[in-house]
């Protein structure tokens, strides 16, 4: 489990460890989205499509749907729980939180999607995750793991 | 958690199984923030069991059992459906996506308009107090300083907190209706002092007057700031309460500001230094002509089209006030046969627009006065519609990206002169 730079491991696979706190329990592994703006739930994602629709966003048009969402933190309206909640419902939504600042949409939105969501990581998760990284996110003991291939690329069921 | 006996004791479900499945959610709520306890609450406000067609339809759920179904398998969170008790608390309905006389020209079905009652019905039986409005304090729930609340709704979240120094979170849907019948909400955040006192500094190098000038402000703030606290020093006018509705709305669009402090002017700030909590803040951001220019220009990015052929006025839930300067505003003209003017309100301010005469000037002029939804919430806009002009830089903020129409910010009196002539014709102040 090291963690070293680019020049030295370019061509090698690489994992990565955060340890953090967990906020809902649980399990899942998959490609990061990563992004470092804040997400707005109601009026700043399409829960029927699991697509960010915000003006402005970096995401916008991109989907999170069974994706590990990497971001800052929640914005915007008291809708944000229950619209991501939706996406539960619609099949559309991410398969797992890590995230850097704690609030109550957040943490609420979270809980009602039942799915593994870590914060307060050691070091800063959008710094270290890039897209397209395999992630693993082990809710219970607040750990995130990471892994990268060659060249950057992640590596689909390392 | 730390549970206390009559927590623990609804937890069990010694209280009943509605009032189990809503502890076991704000535990688990309660948890994930890492809060110590809770905090007793006298006033909650949300949207108990508000009816969408993707909700009825995933839970199959049929008209005998919906509110049943929505509020246990939705709001709660829970597997199984429960018999929802009355509400423990003082609490009252936000607004939703009908209006039960405007539904027409809302564009919405009979069905919509029936669930919409139906559960509207539902929850004034359980004793939910039925206000549909984002604005609550308009309409007759005005929390007391240092009351522990339960909201809903962003920008009166905002309101709560800065303008009247009642406390609450952002609450959602799920909490607010567990909070409904347990009178329990997680003590994190505003609840406690030190949460809330202001981070950032901004200071005011621009005249900051008019309703316009107070939503770019707080649009402003809210981009620099995220969710931090802002306390507002310089030259600012001191607002009343169009202004701070239109100010903390914006912040709370652009950004997540839950509470922000004017220095003299709102509860927990007597003087800069008690804002702070005596702390240095963590950023010092001016706002000066450039800043005020940049944020006018960002709001009206997303139009190039002068041909206006929608104007919607009433975000958040216009006051009083605002009815009467826009009836003022009218009175005697036509609307331009391109273009439709609806404007939204509460019920309890409808009723008083209405006995004051404003709202027949306006649908003498050709304007519609709705309630209960905007056009955001209700996803409704005229047919056709491809210009909006707005008023309020948070309907700016989220209508054009929710409907796909390039949208106009300006003045109460921009729009409606562009609703008077079909043509966009507001300047940067």
């Amino acid at each position: 489990m090291t963690q070293s730079s680019g020049a030295v491991l370019a061509q090698e696979s690489i994992t990565i460890t955060l340890r953090g706190r967990k906020v809902v329990g649980g399990y899942a592994e998959g490609e990061a989205l990563v992004t470092r703006d804040t997400i707005s739930g109601w009026g700043g994602i399409n829960p029927m499509t699991g697509t960010v629709i915000e003006t402005r966003h970096e995401l916008r048009g991109q989907t999170f749907k069974d994706k590990i969402l990497v971001f800052p933190g929640a914005k915007g309206s008291s809708g944000w729980s229950a619209a991501f909640h939706v996406t539960r419902i619609t099949g559309t939504a991410p398969k797992a939180l890590v995230f850097n600042e704690m609030t109550t949409k957040i943490a609420l939105g979270a809980v009602v999607m039942r799915i593994p969501s870590v914060t307060d990581l050691d070091r800063d998760p959008l710094e270290v995750i890039e897209t397209g990284d395999w992630v693993k996110v082990d809710g219970d003991r607040g750990i995130v793991e990471i892994h990268r291939g060659p060249h950057g690329c992640g590596v689909t069921g390392l | 958690m730390k549970l206390t006996d009559s927590e623990q004791a609804m937890l069990d479900g010694r209280e009943g199984k509605a009032k189990q499945k809503a502890m076991d959610l704000l535990v688990r709520y309660g948890e994930a923030l890492d809060a110590e306890r809770f905090v007793d609450t006298t006033n909650v406000a949300g949207v108990p069991a508000y009816y969408s067609p993707v909700l009825l339809d995933y839970y199959k759920a049929t008209a005998d059992d919906a509110y049943d179904v929505i509020y246990s398998r939705f709001d709660l969170d829970s597997d199984e459906v429960v018999e929802v008790p009355r509400v423990m608390v003082n609490s009252c309905a936000l607004q939703g996506g009908v209006d039960a006389e405007g539904w027409k020209t809302l564009g919405k079905n009979y069905e919509a308009l029936r669930m919409s009652e139906q559960s509207e019905a539902a929850s004034a039986a359980r004793g939910v107090r039925i206000l549909k409005t984002c604005t609550p304090y308009l309409a007759g729930n005005v929390p007391k300083r240092g009351e522990h609340c339960a909201w809903m709704e962003s920008s009166a979240v905002v309101y709560c907190n800065s303008v009247l120094g009642a406390r609450t979170n952002t609450e959602g849907r799920e909490s607010t209706s567990a909070a409904m019948l347990t009178g329990k909400i997680p003590d994190w955040g505003f609840h406690g002092d030190e949460f809330r006192l202001a981070t950032h500094h901004i200071q005011v190098e621009v005249p900051v007057e008019s309703m316009l000038d107070w939503g770019m402000l707080g649009y402003f703030i809210g981009a620099e700031v995220g969710e931090r606290i802002p306390v507002v020093t310089g030259s600012i006018s001191r607002p009343d309460l169009i202004r701070h509705k239109h100010f903390g709305a914006a912040a709370a669009s652009s950004g997540g500001v839950e509470m922000y402090h004017l220095v003299g002017l709102t509860p927990e700030a007597a003087t800069l230094e008690e804002a702070l909590g005596g702390r240095l803040p963590w950023e010092f951001i001016p706002y000066g002509k450039a800043e005020q220019r940049r944020t006018y220009e960002n709001l009206n990015s997303k139009a190039s089209d002068p041909n206006v052929d929608f104007v919607m006025l009433g975000c958040p839930h216009a006051a009083l006030e605002q009815l009467q300067e826009i009836a003022g505003l009218l009175d005697g003209k036509r609307l331009s046969e391109n273009c439709k003017l609806w404007v939204f309100t509460s019920r309890a301010i409808r009723a008083e627009a209405d006995a004051a005469g404003y709202v027949g000037v306006i649908r003498a002029a050709g304007g519609v006065v709705l309630t209960d939804t905007c056009s955001s919430i209700a996803q409704a806009v005229p047919p056709g519609t491809k210009v909006v002009a707005l008023d309020s830089a948070k309907q700016t903020h989220y209508l054009p990206a929710i409907m796909g129409i390039q949208a106009w910010f300006g003045t109460t009196a921009d729009c409606i002169n562009a609703a008077l002539t079909g043509r966009w014709n507001g300047r940067a102040p």
